[in-house]
């Protein structure tokens, strides 16, 4: 078994020298312009399956963005699905119209068109995309810091736990938001469990033409595909800075981080904020796509997707992160269907959709028995995982010993 | 006792060195005064006073349990002390929290290794600076000139700091050093932020006698070249006796004796906590 993962591992790591890195980078960037190009050439009807690679670039950036927190930080959040929601609704509340009566019913328009089809003015707020996916990250980055500072103090399982409340809590206050929010005022932000509906389409700043998924989907792939590519390079530059180690170096032994002069809660805080921000950023992102925000796509069974796409994938790697993601998303829209007839087959009358995060959290056991450092690991956590294997000797008191330090963050 | 006698012989010489600085500077780097802790109904350390002067190179002794970890702890800002104040360098820092201890110049390593395992020795230094690197994530996101240079500068002092301290292997992952060079990176790393003063918990523990004594000539150094202050806490008698110019004994959470180590060694009290009362 582990001489075939050796064999496995080496033809891997064969491969990938194959090519230079950057001949690697720029080989995946081509693939992935080509991409709606290629699917046209192949398939008959290409549009399903470029509207679920659409989700799963969505899927990509969320995935990015938690990795930052469970896989750079350390810090387990089963609530990523609060940060999904809270850019959601930024895009609903600003390129909607929820807000009819805003200027007069006249509306607010800024680089969006100000007609409707019919001529008269569109109510509500119409800000364009590009400028709200920066203002939903924004936002959705308060909210990390708002939400993730009462939880510095808590580790492992403890944070979990209030991490997955919180992600219960907020899609829960949007519901709840139709007369003010937090019992303020009395304006509707969500129409409940309706949630808002239609969301502007995404316009380019420099023109009136809005894009037309779900009828033409190129465009809007190549906008998903441009917002990714941004993710992966802010991911990767704070991987390789000051920050980055900071975050290592907290995840690895907090104590001694905090010995040597890094600000634990800021840089717990920075992690939460900008994992939570890019949350924001493929919320808004779907919010279009979709043409929805409904409180029903915020569940929690949703963090723990994007979670499982982080660890399969393998935490703290950014490109097994991303194929993570692919990997989940696609079995998620096709492989479950293939699956569905099986359940009849052996007597069972069931429906196998219905119990998809069951069938998440089966992988994610096969994950840790088989490799627990998912698809593509990262080189430290790999050696985390296995160290027992490589050395028993000298491990020193590295858990245990937290409780002997009383170590303040306040 | 010839050995002992020669570790006199160093000491006072280094107490001699230590006081013409002494004199240049003007004394007192740390003082914790009336330093206490109290864990529960244990009193873990009680009413301690212990100054570190300028350039010196000041030891900690005492038997197991004495307390000598926990008034590190109180110092660093690892431990919040019960009462007492911890004044360095002019200002106070008692009970500040631990970052901010590095910050203002005293740097520690861990009895037991607190290295950042799964990153490589260069890694671990560079955290060690963190409190003296100055870019902000703007910065970082768009790796700004200023960024990088930073950035290769850091790195090319933490190898004059890994070189300094006899390591060899600076891309070496933590975890798989030899015992004797992960001492050796958590000073390394300490000495990342630039200290004016570090406390050694044990530095040699676990150390062979050949490599317990390149640590003391290390020490000898840092004060020497860098004008770095130490703190050492040591189980190695002939180590403490040698390098020290100031030893400070605690025992059951008190001060029990202090002096030149000749004075130390010949205290009744010190050898009745070392060996047992012999009425």
């Amino acid at each position: 078994m582990s001489t075939v993962a050796a064999t496995l591992r080496t033809n891997a790591t064969n491969l990938t020298r194959l090519l230079p890195r950057w001949a690697w980078g720029i080989g995946f960037l081509a693939l992935a312009l080509l991409y709606p190009s290629i699917l046209d050439q192949l398939l008959a009807s290409p549009d399903d399956l470029l509207d679920a690679s659409i989700q799963t670039l969505a899927y990509i950036i969320m995935a990015l963005g938690l990795n930052i927190v469970v896989g750079f930080a350390g810090l387990l959040d089963l609530g990523y699905v609060a940060f999904f929601a809270i850019g959601a609704f930024v895009m609903g509340w600003l390129g909607s119209q929820q807000f009819p009566n805003v200027s007069g019913g006249h509306g607010i328009h800024i680089l969006t068109p100000i007609k409707s089809a019919f001529g008269s003015d569109l109510p509500g707020i119409h800000i364009n995309f590009f400028l709200v996916i920066f203002i939903a990250a924004a936002f959705t980055a308060i909210w990390g810091v708002i939400l993730g500072a009462p939880t510095l103090r808590l580790r492992g399982d403890y944070l979990a736990i209030v991490t997955l409340a919180f992600g219960e809590i907020v899609p829960r206050v949007f519901e709840n938001s139709t007369s003010g929010i937090f019992g303020i005022g009395h304006t509707n932000f969500s129409n409940g469990r309706q949630g808002i509906t239609p969301i502007d389409k995404i316009n380019l700043p420099w023109t009136n033409e809005t894009f037309k998924y779900p009828l033409e989907l190129k465009p809007v792939y190549y906008v998903g595909l441009g917002m990714v590519l941004l993710v992966v390079f802010f991911n990767r530059r704070l991987r390789d800075s000051r920050l980055g180690r900071a975050w290592i170096a907290v995840r690895e032994d907090e104590v001694a981080a905090a010995a040597m002069g890094v600000n634990l809660v800021r840089t717990k805080l920075w992690a939460y904020a900008i994992g939570a921000a890019l949350g924001g950023f493929a919320g808004v992102f779907l919010a279009t796509y979709n043409n929805t925000v409904n409180v029903d796509q915020f569940e929690f069974g949703f963090s723990v997707f994007i979670l499982s796409m982080v660890i399969i994938g393998g935490m703290g790697n950014i490109w097994g992160v991303i194929l993570g993601a692919v990997a989940l998303s696609l079995f998620n829209r096709y492989g479950l269907k293939q699956l569905n007839g099986v359940p009849d087959k052996i007597g069972l009358h069931f429906d196998l959709t219905a119990v998809n995060y069951g069938i998440f959290g089966f992988f994610l056991l096969v994950m840790m028995v088989l490799r627990p450092e998912g698809f593509i690991p990262s080189g430290r956590r790999k050696l985390e995982l296995h160290e027992s294997e490589i050395d028993e000797s000298d491990h020193i008191g590295t858990e245990s010993d937290h409780q002997l330090y009383e170590v303040r963050q306040g | 006792m010839s050995d002992a006698y020669d570790g006199g012989a160093v000491s006072s010489t280094a107490a001699e060195a230590h006081g013409t600085v002494d004199a240049e500077t003007g004394g007192i780097l740390l003082e914790a005064s009336n330093l206490s802790k109290v864990f529960g109904g244990l009193v873990a350390v009680n009413d301690v006073t212990f100054r570190v002067p300028h350039r010196g190179i000041v030891s900690l002794i005492g038997p197991n349990g004495a307390g000598k970890t926990t008034f590190f702890n109180c110092m660093t800002g690892l431990y919040r002390p019960t009462t007492g104040r911890v004044m360095f360098d002019g200002k106070d820092i008692t009970a500040k929290r631990p970052d901010l201890v590095t910050r203002a110049g005293v740097a520690r390593t861990f009895q037991n290794i607190k290295l950042f395992r799964t990153m490589t020795a260069i890694e671990n230094v560079q955290v060690g600076m963190h409190a003296r690197l100055r870019s902000r994530v703007t910065g970082m996101v768009l790796r700004t000139p200023y960024v990088r240079r930073e950035e290769r500068e850091a790195r090319e002092k933490a190898r004059e700091l890994l070189r300094f301290v006899g390591l060899k292997r600076h891309d070496e992952l933590a975890m798989s050093l030899p015992y004797g060079d992960q001492r050796r990176l958590e000073i390394a790393r300490a000495l990342g932020s630039d200290p004016k003063l570090l406390l050694l918990d044990e530095p040699t523990a676990g150390m062979n006698p050949q490599e317990s004594e390149e640590l003391r000539k290390l020490m000898e150094t840092l004060r020497s070249e860098r004008g770095i202050s130490v703190l050492l806490i040591e189980h190695d008698m002939k180590v403490v006796m040698n390098v020290s110019d100031h030893i400070t004994v605690l025992d059951h959470g008190e001060k029990i004796a202090e002096g030149s180590p000749k004075e130390v060694r010949e205290n009744p009290r010190v050898v009745e906590a070392y060996l047992g009362s012999q009425a």
